[in-house]
């Protein structure tokens, strides 16, 4: 039980960080705690809202999104470590949405530190703040922040149900609990007496929680080794069910069609012709949208096309130009703001050679493998929705807020998800589905996008552009001078998340540039909103994934301008200041050999990108071959302070970088009459098996503090890779994506 | 009119118009979920099956175009008796999100079918119809060479 001292100061912090983020927090509802969801049944016992133990199984539950992160396993393992069971033994499901399972970690992370020189006031700040989690419905999975959440709290819930259960045992046994031990899901008394958890579920249901320590790293046999993934077998199999495999006794199929002038009406549409086509029942009106129902849904989406809609248009420019124009003029209007600003910029330091770039990226679509998709049932009163989700609570009770009813009449089910990279911490794609099913109760049904509808309508990465200005002398940065310019993403998200739009600077338009790692005595980063209303959204890394590109491809500039050696610049300039960061340069270098030169028909390129708590270096090797450009090789080294998973984490983080690669070679969207251009893969691709570099990862463990994974391997991969097209042909990338200005293997 | 397709050594019969796709015909009708939409166009290789033994992309065989047998995932092999190939997906960790994951090893399974030891370059040749979002390829390659060299053994 936290003290009242210990309340006083949580609120006092919040209190500061309300003046900071423009909202404001009781201490008493941070500290209240939040009731535990699970309703166990008769002889079963919920010994807090993540584990529960009949007498025939053990459930874990992991509720967060399993988008392919492999979060279920993890966060299982840590629950595991302390339960003592393996996890061959448990069930690991998602659970109901519920505020018990808010993220404590997300909200910690809004506060604009640099995050890596974290003091211990700012850090307190940021775990109090991140209780305000709870108040929020922030039921959330992103920010890489899973784990930072997971890494104590489940751990304690795990030892708590262990304590729990040897009391059980104790107690049936008539000895003293410190007489017992636990393992592979048993009790162990003296005399080779054997306990299973599910023998004492019923016992230990009645007792009032034990508390218990954690155990020391030394001890731990699951955790900081690879664990076979829970979802694995279902996924070689094709029998892993994901949302749009939910198949329910009478279930409908239907197709979405929404104005592709996003955020234009719809004043009207006739569907007369679509009625007459083969298994099509009905087409309903969304709104801004409409359905078509079917008995297939191919057959739906066929004739959602052969439906007239009259849409309005979009309050967007209407050309990609104009739009472009708009993000530049944001450079002339006052900064949103300035997060970083050390020593002196204004003045070029003396004998100091001047650098100067600009940069510019466009807008990227999410583009997950399993289209969006939900599936509701209403029956007159209540809600029952099946939707690959990031955010359960906020999917309830903005589907609820949609039907007109009390959130507590929604159940939301959350299952795998096929990549959510962001996309699926929106709720449009749920309240379409809800609106759908309120207008046929008691049938239910499934709305599923076509890749085109789920392409053009996105909340796109936004559009960016970069001015940096730099000095060197002495083979080293004297000064970085960054202007930033796109969309601001906070207050669109909080204002679809929550209805509110915070005043203040967006440190995601900077994240990525100001709290960078680097010991340069002149630093400052502003950042510009731009006026613009196109949907834009969180996209894997989000704004680390533009400002990675900007910075580094910017300090390899810097670099050739000093004559330095790209890979010995950044050690220098990291050494000082954060030692992780030059570990992860010191590792790539080691691993790839890196010599500084190449030969003919080679290139490489580094680059080191700290975001979501995590330093990851790469470097990126390119070959001619054929009078095509290949990615050959890619060395991949990340910080993660604790490594829980080393195998996982090795495939977030070549995954990671793969996913920046493939917006850095191909990704772009554009806008005609405020309508996304690209529709599926043919004109939005992503790198293959035959693009795809041979990749070798290295985890390190220096830093304090557990950190993110499931971003961080993204934002070093574009500047990586531009940095080395410039080493093998002499030509700097300064717009994305490559394959307009370079001959690559596609 | 009915069609009879054979499906995982079973017959079934389906009533929907001639051209819906093997795909919707599979996922929606028949039940068997485990093939995955993902583009429409056969530019992604997630709803690949097998017709009498080749991979082709689902999303673009008419029902009335159906010329053989069909096997989809669940026929490969299930959770309790996993084919060489999944197993090997098992071993390597492969899958992340996983949705594209039927249709690479259908994909896979047929190169191996035909190439019993395919190199790396007929690897990049076989399966570049294939995307993953997840960038899961240096597995599905490990996987890929680690099933051909136990089906070999066998």
């Amino acid at each position: 039980m936290a003290s009242f001292k210990k309340i006083a100061r949580r609120s006092f912090l919040i209190g500061s960080a309300a003046i900071v983020g423009g909202v404001a927090f009781g201490a008493y509802y941070v500290s209240r705690p939040a009731p535990n969801p699970l309703k166990p049944a008769e002889g079963e016992a919920a010994f807090n809202p993540f584990v529960m133990i009949s007498n025939e199984k053990i459930t874990l539950i992991a509720p967060r999104a399993e988008m392919g992160q492999g979060v279920h396993t993890t966060w299982a393992a840590l629950i595991a470590e302390e339960l003592d069971v393996t996890l061959d033994q448990v069930e690991v499901i998602h659970g109901p949405a519920a505020t018990a399972y808010y993220n404590s970690a997300l909200l910690g992370e809004v506060i604009p530190s640099k995050g890596y020189d974290k003091s211990r006031f700012v850090h307190s700040l940021g775990e109090a703040l991140g209780h305000a989690g709870k108040l929020m419905d922030m039921q959330v999975t992103g920010g890489s922040s899973s784990m930072k959440d997971g890494y104590e709290r489940m751990r304690a819930a795990g030892a708590s149900a262990r304590e729990t259960l040897k009391l059980a045992a104790a107690n049936r046994l008539g000895v003293a609990s410190s007489q017992l031990s636990t393992r592979d899901g048993k009790v162990i008394a003296p005399g080779s007496i054997e306990i299973s958890y599910t023998d004492l579920a019923a016992e230990a249901a009645g007792l009032e929680p034990v508390e218990a320590q954690l155990r020391h790293r030394s001890e731990w046999k699951l955790l900081g080794k690879a664990q076979p993934r829970v979802d694995m077998p279902g996924k070689a199999t094709g029998t892993a069910e994901f949302g749009i495999d939910v198949r329910l006794p009478g279930m409908k199929f239907a197709a979405l069609k929404a104005n592709p002038h996003l955020g234009g009406t719809m004043n009207g549409f006739d569907a007369s012709e679509a009625l007459r086509m083969p298994g099509i029942e009905q087409v309903v009106d969304l709104g801004n949208a409409f359905a078509v129902v079917a008995n297939n849904t191919w057959l739906a989406i066929q004739a959602a096309e052969a439906v007239a809609a009259d849409w309005g248009p979009a309050p967007i420019p209407d050309t990609q130009a104009e739009i472009q124009d708009a993000i530049r003029a944001a450079f002339d209007a006052e900064p949103n703001s300035t997060l970083r600003d050390d020593g002196d910029v204004s003045a070029l330091p003396q004998g100091a050679q001047e650098v100067s770039a600009e940069y510019e990226v466009p807008f990227l679509a999410h583009a997950t493998m399993e289209p969006l998709n939900a599936t509701a049932l209403y029956d007159g009163s209540k809600l029952q929705l099946w939707s690959g989700n990031q955010g359960p609570l906020l999917t309830r009770n903005h589907c609820a807020d949609a039907l007109g009813i009390d959130p507590e009449q929604v159940e939301v089910n959350t299952p795998l998800m096929g990549g959510g990279f962001g996309r699926r911490g929106e709720m449009d794609f749920s309240i379409y589905a809800a609106r759908l099913a309120r207008q046929m109760p008691g049938t239910p049904v499934q709305l599923t996008w076509s890749r085109e509808e789920d392409m053009t309508h996105d909340f796109y990465r936004p559009g960016a552009m970069a001015r940096m200005r730099g000095a060197v002398k002495d083979g080293s940065a004297v000064l970085l001078d960054g202007q930033i310019a796109s969309q601001a993403l906070t207050p669109q998200l909080m204002n679809r998340w929550f209805g509110m739009t915070p005043a203040g600077p967006d440190t995601t338009m900077v994240d990525g540039a100001f709290n960078q790692p680097y010991g340069i005595p002149n630093y400052r980063i502003r950042g510009h909103a731009a006026d613009l209303q196109i949907p834009i959204g969180a996209w894997r890394s989000v704004g680390a994934s533009f400002n990675g590109f900007f910075m580094e491809s910017f300090v390899d500039e810097m670099a050739h301008a000093a004559g330095a050696d790209p890979l010995e610049f950044r050690l220098a300039l990291t050494r000082q200041e954060w030692a992780p960061a030059a570990k992860v340069l010191e590792a790539v270098k080691d691993m790839s050999g890196w010599t500084g030169t190449t030969p003919d028909g080679v290139g490489r390129g580094v680059a080191m990108t700290y975001s979501f708590g995590t330093p990851v270096a790469q470097v990126i090797e390119v070959a001619e071959e054929d009078g095509l450009i290949r990615l050959r090789k890619a060395w991949i080294a990340a910080d993660l302070g604790v490594a829980l998973d080393p195998q996982n984490l090795e495939a977030q983080m070549f995954g990671g970088m793969a996913y920046g690669l493939s917006a850095a070679m191909f990704g772009e969207i554009t806008f005609a009459e405020g309508a996304a251009e690209q529709g599926n893969f043919p004109d939005y691709d992503a790198i293959r098996m035959h693009t795809m570099p041979e990749v070798e990862v290295r985890i390190l463990e220096e830093q304090s503090h557990i950190s993110g994974a499931g971003e961080p391997g993204t934002p070093p991969a574009a500047p990586a890779l531009a940095n080395a097209l410039f080493d093998l042909t002499g030509r700097r990338a300064r717009r994305l994506p490559l394959m307009h200005d370079f001959d690559l293997l596609i | 009119m009915p069609t009879d397709l054979r499906i995982n050594g079973k017959t079934h019969q389906v009533d929907l118009p001639d051209d819906v796709p093997l795909l919707w015909v599979l996922r929606d009708e028949v039940g068997l979920t485990g093939t995955k939409f993902g583009c429409g166009v056969a530019a992604c290789g997630a709803c690949t099956v097998h017709i009498d033994g080749e991979a082709v992309r689902s999303c673009q065989v008419a029902l009335s175009d159906v010329w053989g047998e069909v096997t989809t995932i669940e026929g490969l092999g299930s959770p309790d008796a996993m084919a060489a190939i999944q197993q090997a997906w098992i071993e390597h960790q492969v899958a992340q999100c996983g949705y594209c994951q039927s249709g690479q090893i259908m994909q896979a399974a047929s190169l191996l079918a035909e190439n019993p030891a395919p190199s790396d370059a007929e690897i990049d040749e076989a399966m570049q119809g294939n995307l993953c979002r997840c960038g899961t390829y240096p597995r599905i390659r490990a996987a890929i060479h680690s099933a051909a060299q136990k089906m070999q053994e066998a």
